[in-house]
């Protein structure tokens, strides 16, 4: 009798720990399966919001690399999200336009001329090129000037933020150039493909997905390499680094221009998705809002990351239409909580979770 | 004097380095020499300027005069990864360990020769590194836990650790600042023996309070005080040096 | 010429723009000296202290209410300041970043706050007759409050200054300022000088919040204006020099001010990051370098 008891308690002793397993292994696959079949099972207005966050969450698998494990605070990502996203806008608005004719917001500004480095983005190769190269470049830059003369991090953090404030104030200046605080909106193709025909909407769709999973495969590869373990090394101990014959600021520069990159990717699908592109998208408040989306999800991680920043995106939507005032104590709160009791973010608190469950 | 035979094999000269920290001298027109191969005890009471003397090398801190000159460069004013480079590396008093990453780790980094970052986005450790990456954790005796993180090692550990980094590198002139800190009279033996046994392989300076620790090493000695150049000779002289035993007065020797 | 003209105007608006700075920058730099941190609600302490000044106002009418309104504010906002550091700031040592993003969190509370309890437009603090008007100095139409705010910020310097260089605390922050081990070895309680200096430099926010007030409405964004350049100063400043604050505030202040001649306000922005970056560059240990053995490896 006893026995019997026995044989029978035993597996399901285990039972936690086995589906704890099971479901680590199936949990993403079948959340990417569902992601690939969104389309068919969302409105196009939930798909869409989807497709934008997507978008937000590739750069927050960047904050990652830089922040997790590079240790570099940046309150600036916004701006090349936003140089991403106005590269292509020009682009687009320009190609709308018939010929010799120059955008709306130009015209009301007393404008008559296309401004001269406009003119190379009515060619999408162009447009392309330079809303990678643009951003990169200039995070490049940025990032070796501070850091090649050993300025601290905490001063790069507001440095980067003073770079964002810089930015969005000379977006909102330069109206007749920069269609000023409304930004840049209303496109109708790309590539010659009409934005909203169902099947160009879906593609959207599905390339940002493949976007995401690329650079989310290709950062753990990244991070896994030899590379990762310089970075974090860099993180850790930079002086130590120096003493063992390392230079470190060729690595941070190389981890912040790549997150760099992704921030402008991101910042070209989300102008797509959204269909406006603007200074609210791209200054100071923007920019730490995206620090957020990655604290939440775990700084470490870069599954975290995607969570994070599709959790706090939804959630926005959600809470900030119908009770705007409630967002701002709202993240106001979770900045302090996250920061101060979970450091790791939910992608700790799951891997808590789990080793509780498997050392029971 | 042999000066032909010094001079063929001389490999660190530090000549006349004054350190002016506002004022006060920690090194105050200091010189010596290091012959290949050799290992040397520098000792001095406390603030006699022997870290600064390492920092000075390692290129932590910058003289106001004087040289350091390695194999016959000037290495003074070269920034602390290109002294690396040439073929220098020291451990620190306090262990300077990357706490974050494996014991393997801190050693395979250590153990990289082509230190630039695009060269490094491969995975795991090169073959032609893993053979000298096993045999320093052997010889540091942490073969046993290479895969554990290095924070959570015994302070003894963290020492070891950091030695088998600096040898790792591969340098030619190994500083090693206070390497038996915090270790009982066991650790101390075992490092010891570690010292004795890279041989005339590498040139050794080690800094050191512990005068068994002086002793067992068995290697010439020079003291220091107040950043100058007191007295150089083996342990039986120093310790019959009146001028070194004034210095020493009301210290623990 | 135009520019020429404008030079000593802009010139003395440069000043009372530098004193300003100082002032939202001075707390900043000394606790940043002390603790390494970085407080970004800092800028809120600004606005506490207009909307003190605004309250004030509404006990104390008349010509002096606004000079009542000084000490309320210093107080009121020194208050906060230890709350914040009592209950933030000290729970988060040694991690300087992660400070950053959960002051910030509490800066994004307090300027919804202060919209919910005062309106989003903001309140209007009326500046006494005696300060409204204006008088002309060698030709140059001098605003009686630009003047007020440029003799504030000497006065408060100078009592920092006095603080730091006559008293016992004083020597107590130097002391930790230089090596926070040995000072906590010779019996100093650290924590207790860390919350002064704290509670010090909210103070004096919360002083630049009442002389903002005299230039314009307080609305609940108000510090944000003053922030970011003051934390450029403190990056150009140097580590905890009261010398290092003071020289780069005025830099910052008389560059912007005399930029605008030539550029509008959004390029002059610009123009001081790049400034500042380019200084880096030169003196990346600010405008004072704090010599020390102490660094870490």
């Amino acid at each position: 009798m006893s026995e019997a008891v026995l044989s029978e308690a035993l597996p399901q002793a285990t039972a936690p720990r086995d589906a704890m397993a099971v479901a680590q292994k199936i949990v993403p696959w079948a959340l990417l399966g569902l992601a690939i079949v969104a389309p068919w099972l969302l409105s196009t207005y939930d798909l869409n919001l989807l497709a934008r966050f997507m978008a937000m969450a590739i750069l927050a698998l960047g904050l990652v690399l830089i922040w997790g494990h590079g240790g570099i605070l940046s309150l600036g990502h916004g701006v090349f999200f936003g140089l991403g996203g106005y590269a292509l806008a020009m682009h687009m608005k320009l190609v709308d336009l018939p010929q010799g004719e120059i955008p709306d917001f130009m015209l009301w500004s007393g404008r008559e001329a296309l401004p001269w480095w406009w003119e190379p983005f009515a060619s999408p190769w162009f447009a392309v090129a330079a809303l990678l190269i643009v951003p990169a470049l200039l995070a490049g830059l940025f990032c070796w000037a501070v850091f090649h003369r050993r300025v601290g991090g905490t001063y790069f953090a507001l440095i980067s933020q003073a770079l964002a404030l810089a930015f969005a104030t000379l977006l909102i200046s330069r109206q007749d150039v920069t269609g000023g605080f409304n930004g840049l909106t209303q496109f109708s193709s790309l590539f010659g493909f009409g934005l909203t025909r169902p099947s160009v909407v879906f593609g959207l769709y599905w390339i940002t997905l493949a976007l995401l999973c690329l650079a989310f495969l290709g950062l753990k590869l990244l991070l896994g390499s030899r590379f990762g373990v310089l970075l974090r090394a860099t993180r850790d101990g930079e002086n130590r680094m120096r003493f063992l014959g390392y230079s470190p600021t060729p690595i941070k520069v190389a981890a912040f221009t790549l997150s760099a990159l992704l921030a402008a990717l991101a910042g070209a699908l989300f102008t797509l998705h959204a269909g406006v592109i603007s200074p609210a998208m791209v200054g100071v408040v923007p920019s730490i809002e995206m620090v957020i989306w990655v604290a939440v999800g775990g700084r470490y991680s870069l599954a975290g990351a995607i969570v994070g920043a599709l959790l706090i995106n939804i959630a926005r939507d959600r809470v900030s239409s119908a009770f705007p005032e409630l967002w701002l104590y709202l993240m106001g709160l979770l900045f302090i909580v996250v920061v101060t009791l979970m450091p790791r973010g939910l992608a700790g608190a799951t891997t808590a979770l789990i080793e509780k469950v498997r050392g029971r | 004097m042999k000066m032909d035979d010094s001079t063929r094999d001389l490999l660190l000269a530090v000549d006349g380095v004054t350190i002016d920290y506002g004022g006060f001298k920690a090194l105050d027109g200091f010189s010596m020499t290091l012959q290949k191969g050799e290992t040397r005890v520098v000792i001095g009471p406390n603030g006699a300027g022997k870290s600064t003397l390492c920092d000075t090398i390692i290129g932590r801190v910058r003289p106001s005069a004087g040289r350091v000159v390695f194999r016959g460069e000037d290495i003074s004013q070269l920034p602390e990864q290109a002294i690396v480079g040439r073929g220098i590396c020291r451990k620190f008093q306090a262990p300077g360990i990357l706490s974050g990453l494996t014991v393997e780790d801190n050693v395979a980094l250590a153990a990289r020769r082509d230190r630039r970052w695009w060269r490094n986005l491969g995975f795991g450790i090169p073959a032609a590194e893993r053979e000298t990456v096993d045999r320093i954790l052997e010889m540091v005796g942490l073969a046993d836990c290479r895969h554990r993180e290095a924070g959570p090692l015994a302070h003894g550990q963290k020492q070891w650790l950091e030695i088998g980094m600096v040898i790792a590198t591969g340098a030619e002139l190994i500083l090693l600042d206070e390497p038996t800190a915090g270790m009982g009279p066991a650790e101390t033996r075992r490092t010891a023996e570690l010292i004795h046994s890279l041989g005339d392989s590498r040139t050794v300076l080690v800094i050191d309070h512990d005068m068994s620790f002086v002793e067992q090493l068995n290697a010439t000695v020079t003291v220091m005080h107040q950043g100058k150049f007191l007295a150089q000779g083996d342990v039986a002289s120093i310790r019959q040096n009146a001028e070194v035993a004034a210095v020493y007065l009301g210290h623990a020797a | 010429m135009d520019s020429a003209a404008l030079l000593l105007p802009q010139l003395f608006n440069g000043l009372s723009v530098a004193s300003l700075y100082l002032l939202a920058a001075v707390g900043l730099a000394l606790s940043f000296g002390l603790m390494r941190v970085i407080n970004m609600a800092h800028g809120e302490m600004l606005m506490l202290g207009g909307y003190l000044a605004w309250l004030t106002l509404m006990v104390v009418p008349g010509g002096f209410g606004i000079i009542a309104a000084l000490p309320v504010a210093f107080l009121g906002t020194a208050a906060i300041g230890a709350l914040v550091h009592m209950g933030l700031i000290r729970r988060l040592a040694d991690r300087p970043l992660d400070t950053l993003l959960a002051t910030w969190g509490l800066s994004l509370i307090l300027q919804q706050a202060a919209r919910d309890l005062f309106g989003p437009i903001g309140v209007e603090v009326r500046a006494p007759d005696w300060l409204s008007g204006s008088f002309t100095l060698a030709g140059v139409v001098i605003p009686s409050a630009r003047l007020l705010i440029i003799v504030m910020t000497i006065l408060v310097l100078g009592g920092i200054a006095a603080l730091l260089d006559r008293t016992r605390v004083g020597l107590d922050i130097r002391a930790v300022n230089q090596d926070r081990m040995m000072a906590s070895a010779t019996g100093i309680n650290v924590r207790a000088v860390e919350l002064i200096v704290f509670c010090v430099g909210s103070g004096v926010a919360g002083v630049a919040g009442v002389l903002l007030a005299l230039l314009g409405p307080v609305t609940p964004n108000a510090g944000q204006v003053y922030i970011v350049p003051a934390f450029l100063v403190v990056v150009m400043g140097g580590l905890g020099s009261l010398t290092g604050t003071s020289v780069a505030a005025l830099i910052l202040g008389l560059f912007t001010a005399l930029a605008q001649i030539f550029v509008d306000v959004s390029i002059a922005q610009m123009l001081m990051l790049v400034l500042v970056i380019l200084f880096l560059q030169v003196r990346p240990q600010g405008v004072v370098a704090v010599r020390s053995r102490a660094l870490d490896v």
